[in-house]
């Protein structure tokens, strides 16, 4: 087996994306896909899972767009996909050791189930975690309504210590995943939709001013902001913790791979799941476009720790390797609220510095009636915002026929209180509360605005 | 729509200051309140306008008030004169137009914002520098006119059409749309595009040099002016604070892990350090776990009273404790006034605020 | 809630890890903590040692009330 090694500047990496649709789940032996629909073998998988010592007990069950259903409290969403490049897994680092540096990422095929999800339930081990409603009104926020879930409740042995608690939940949704994609996508049917990404060469072309020749395609870069606070509040980037890396280039398409994974179980409504990260749209479309709209020229990821140090090192490296693809313009991301606020100024602010101009992805903490300050940090040269939402705006949940989970919790998620239940069963709650509502990575069309 | 049903007029109620009310001028604004049956001066324009917009309206009432009494005695003023244009069992009051005029200004905002939250829509219109569009937009709908008379026509049609809409019941989602002023407020709505391709788009407008709009202009944030500094700590009393929620064990008050809708206020009488026997951390907005075991690494007790028997001050018996993960800026704000108030009458000298 | 008791007339001493943030809230004598899960201490250094970075960055909070100022400050 010989390794395929890119020369800089000379075969960027390319990944062929097949993706097989799901239109329907079921529990039968043995696990397979028949006619689109997804069989699971129940016994096979809980098995699988409850070989983890640290859980004591795994219950599968399936929920369907348009069903009255709501999952609580959910921690992971994660879309089942299968990589062809020998020696180059979907999960790098995660369930097995992987460098992305030792050989460079290897160009080939992977495939996705595409309109199926694993979700993983379990005891509430923070504040924060989120639910996802099937319909009603809140089903409209969020993509997951329209996916077909796999959902894992999982519970942990007594007197987990809350880390391996968190961890344990983590690693049950990911080799769930692995073990769908290992056992369907074996022999790939005919009907499924594919593309070809092209990542951006490293190191590019030279830029040229686009002014005095006039002709030359925008150069777009986009950084990519990930939470790194700690307990449930962390990412890993092939299965490093994103807290204790620099910021970094990655090759675009790694995400495809789930070369960054979601430990961040917390502010549910812009918290990136797995499956975020897996169909990152700003990562896509820039991709899709690239070399005939604009020439994308380089994406890089970084961190939010919690020290004012950290937070400063960071930004300052993150702004120095951006302006090292020399982008005209960035897109920045960012996940999760508050003091990330302050990462984002200063990612901005520093990259601005450099004469590049930024647009920024953020969602709004503006109090229930709208009337307070949206963010908890600001900056002048943050003149260009596209808003995710409020997340504190209330949203009345109609109550669900079926619960899978458990929503005794909801009074206690961000975003509920003691007064959410209302005398019909019905709730009032936070958009905080819910899975993906003001996702900033921009897959949803809400926004917000001065009335 | 109720209309089909109708059989009888829509009842207007209009406010008018002194001078439109054809009293006089500045001499008479300490008049005092008093209602003309029927419309009086812009009333006429008013209906005359609903009639052309075919809307079936008749003003029943108009009440006058002169600018400097409604203004030197707003709250009984209000206190009577809500009540008595209840009476006239008004399906929309209209108040002013005020233009440029400030204490009548003021007192249309006022009545406006005293009427909405008794389920009887209001309507008034006011200059942009008038004060009472800042002090009153957030609770009451102010259609933008003219800084005079001469915008007169211009500002009762846009009243008239905003007053025909709430009269049909109506959810005024976007005032701007209806030629109002801006409250200030952030309202979600579904945009067509998703957000990332919004993103993209705003880019390569700004790269390209051409306008663009930002969905959030970032706002301007006051300064306040330092307080003066203690001359010494000896006898100063001083308080502790935290946002870092740090609550008696099980956290009695229930304060929310998040957006926070209260504060709490706990005893340090005759404690001398803080433990995760004794408190904990009701924050949900960052990981508790160091906190829980040792919480004097956010509510410092141990060492507060190592320093003050060094330094000779004294620390007030009471903490005031809220948690600052997505809580409002208005609530933190709230919170901290009511506290102040407390503290000041305890004859706390100086606080100690501890954030995460 | 730094601002806002200020502005009632009481001296504020804020002890925060974003000092950015409470730049921008408006708070005027700043202290910089040490990290968001534990402001004033540190899980990593033994206790006795965890109390002294603990008790300089009271000190600096009580130096910083009796310190007078025209603007923002950051007592570091």
């Amino acid at each position: 087996m010989s390794y395929a090694r890119p020369h800089a500047g000379v075969q960027p990496v390319t990944h062929r994306w097949r993706k097989i649709p799901v239109s329907d789940l079921g529990f039968s032996s043995p696990t397979r896909l028949e006619n689109g629909k997804l069989f699971i073998h129940i016994d096979e998988l809980i098995g699988l899972l409850q070989s983890d010592p640290n859980i004591r007990d795994v219950r599968l069950a399936i929920a369907r767009p348009g069903e009255s259903v709501r999952i609580i409290p959910v921690k992971d969403v994660i879309e089942p996909r299968l990589s062809l490049i020998p020696d180059y897994p979907v999960f790098p680092g995660v369930l097995s050791a992987w460098d992305p540096d030792a050989n460079g990422i290897l160009s080939g095929e992977i495939v996705s189930l595409s309109g199926m999800v694993v979700t993983t339930v379990g005891s509430i081990v923070g504040f924060q975690e989120g639910l996802i409603d099937m319909s009603g009104p809140g089903a409209r926020y969020s993509l997951f309504s329209r996916k077909h879930h796999l959902v894992l409740d999982v519970t942990v042995k007594e007197g987990m210590e809350r880390h391996d608690h968190e961890k344990t939940l983590r690693m049950a949704g990911l080799k769930a995943s692995d073990y769908i994609a290992g056992s369907v996508m074996k022999k790939l049917p005919s009907t499924d939709i594919r593309e070809t990404l092209v990542n951006p060469e490293y190191p590019g072309p030279p830029a040229f001013p686009r002014r005095a020749g006039g002709n030359g395609k925008p150069r777009i870069a986009y950084l990519y902001m990930l939470q790194s606070q700690g307990l449930l509040h962390d990412t890993y980037y092939c299965g490093v913790d994103v807290k204790t890396m620099l910021p970094r280039r990655i090759v675009p398409t790694e995400v495809l791979f789930g070369a960054i994974v979601s430990g961040n179980c917390v502010s549910a409504c812009d918290k990136n799941t797995t499956y975020h990260h897996q169909n990152n749209p700003i990562l896509l479309e820039l991709l899709r476009r690239h070399g005939t709209d604009w020439d994308f020229v380089g994406c890089v990821i970084t961190n939010e720790n919690v020290t004012l140090g950290d937070k400063q090192q960071s930004s300052t490296l993150a702004a120095e390797l951006i302006a090292s693809f020399s982008p005209d313009g960035v897109i920045i991301s960012k996940e999760g609220f508050g003091n990330p606020d302050a990462d984002l100024m200063m990612n901005c602010s520093k990259i601005e510095a450099h004469g590049i101009k930024t647009v920024l992805l953020t969602d709004e903490f503006a109090g229930q009636a709208g009337a307070s300050q949206s963010l908890v940090d600001t900056h002048p040269k943050a003149d260009a915002i596209v808003s995710t939402g409020n997340a504190n705006e209330v949203i009345v949940l109609r109550p669900m026929e079926k619960v899978i989970g458990d929503d005794r919790v909801i009074t206690e998620l961000a975003g509920g209180s003691s007064k959410c239940r209302l005398p019909d069963g019905s709730i009032a709650i936070e958009l905080q509360a819910l899975i993906g509502s003001t996702n900033q990575l921009g897959f949803e069309g809400i926004s917000s605005r001065y009335k | 729509m109720a209309e089909a049903s109708r059989n009888r007029k829509y009842r207007i109620v209009h406010y008018l200051n002194q001078f439109f009310g054809g009293v006089g001028g500045e001499e008479k604004a300490d008049c005092k309140p008093f209602t003309i049956q029927g419309p009086q001066g812009p009333g006429r324009l008013l209906e005359k306008l609903f009639r052309e917009e075919n809307a079936d309206v008749e003003i029943v009432a108009t009440v006058v008030c002169g600018d400097s009494y409604f203004a030197e005695n707003q709250e009984s003023v209000l206190r009577e004169w809500i009540p008595a244009i209840r009476g006239h069992r008004p399906d929309l009051v209209v108040a002013g137009p005020a233009f440029n005029a400030g204490r009548y200004g003021m007192a249309c905002g006022a009545i406006c914002s005293s009427l909405e939250p008794l389920g009887i829509p209001a309507v008034t219109a006011m200059y942009k520098e008038n004060p009472g569009v800042d002090q009153y937009r957030k609770t009451a709908l102010i259609v933008e006119s003219a800084n005079t008379v001469s915008g007169m026509e211009d500002a009762a049609r846009k009243m008239v059409r905003l007053g025909i809409k709430r009269l049909r019941e109506e959810k005024i989602e976007f005032p701007k749309a209806e030629g109002c002023f801006e409250q200030g407020i952030r309202r979600n709505y579904f945009h067509a595009e998703p957000a990332y391709r919004r993103a993209i788009d705003m880019l390569l407008r700004k790269i390209d040099g051409e306008p663009f709009e930002t969905e959030y202009p970032i706002p301007f944030f006051d300064r306040v002016e330092p307080q003066p500094a203690l001359a010494g700590m000896k006898g100063v009393t001083i308080a502790l604070v935290t946002s870092g929620g740090i609550v008696p064990t099980g956290n009695p008050d229930h304060i929310e892990s998040s957006s926070a809708s209260k504060y709490g206020k706990y005893p340090l009488e005759g404690l001398t350090t803080a433990d995760a026997g004794t408190h904990q951390s009701a924050h949900g907005g960052y990981d508790t776990t160091y906190v829980n075991a040792d919480p004097n690494r956010v509510l410092p007790i141990d060492v507060i009273r190592d320093l003050e028997k060094e330094m000779g001050f004294k620390t007030h018996p009471w903490y005031y404790a809220t948690v600052g993960n997505g809580t409002s800026v208005d609530n933190a704000q709230k919170f901290a006034k009511e506290i102040a108030v407390e503290l000041i009458r305890d004859g706390v000298q100086a606080v100690i605020l501890t954030s995460t | 809630m730094a601002k806002e008791i200020e502005r009632a007339g009481i001296p504020v001493a804020h002890i925060c890890s974003i000092i950015t943030i409470s730049q921008t809230v408006g708070a005027n004598r700043i202290v910089p903590a040490v990290a968001i899960p534990h402001p004033l201490g540190n899980p990593r250094l033994p206790p006795a040692e965890e109390k002294e970075v603990r008790r300089n960055l009271l000190k600096k909070a009580l130096a910083a009330l009796q310190t007078p100022i025209e603007e923002q400050t950051v007592f570091s």
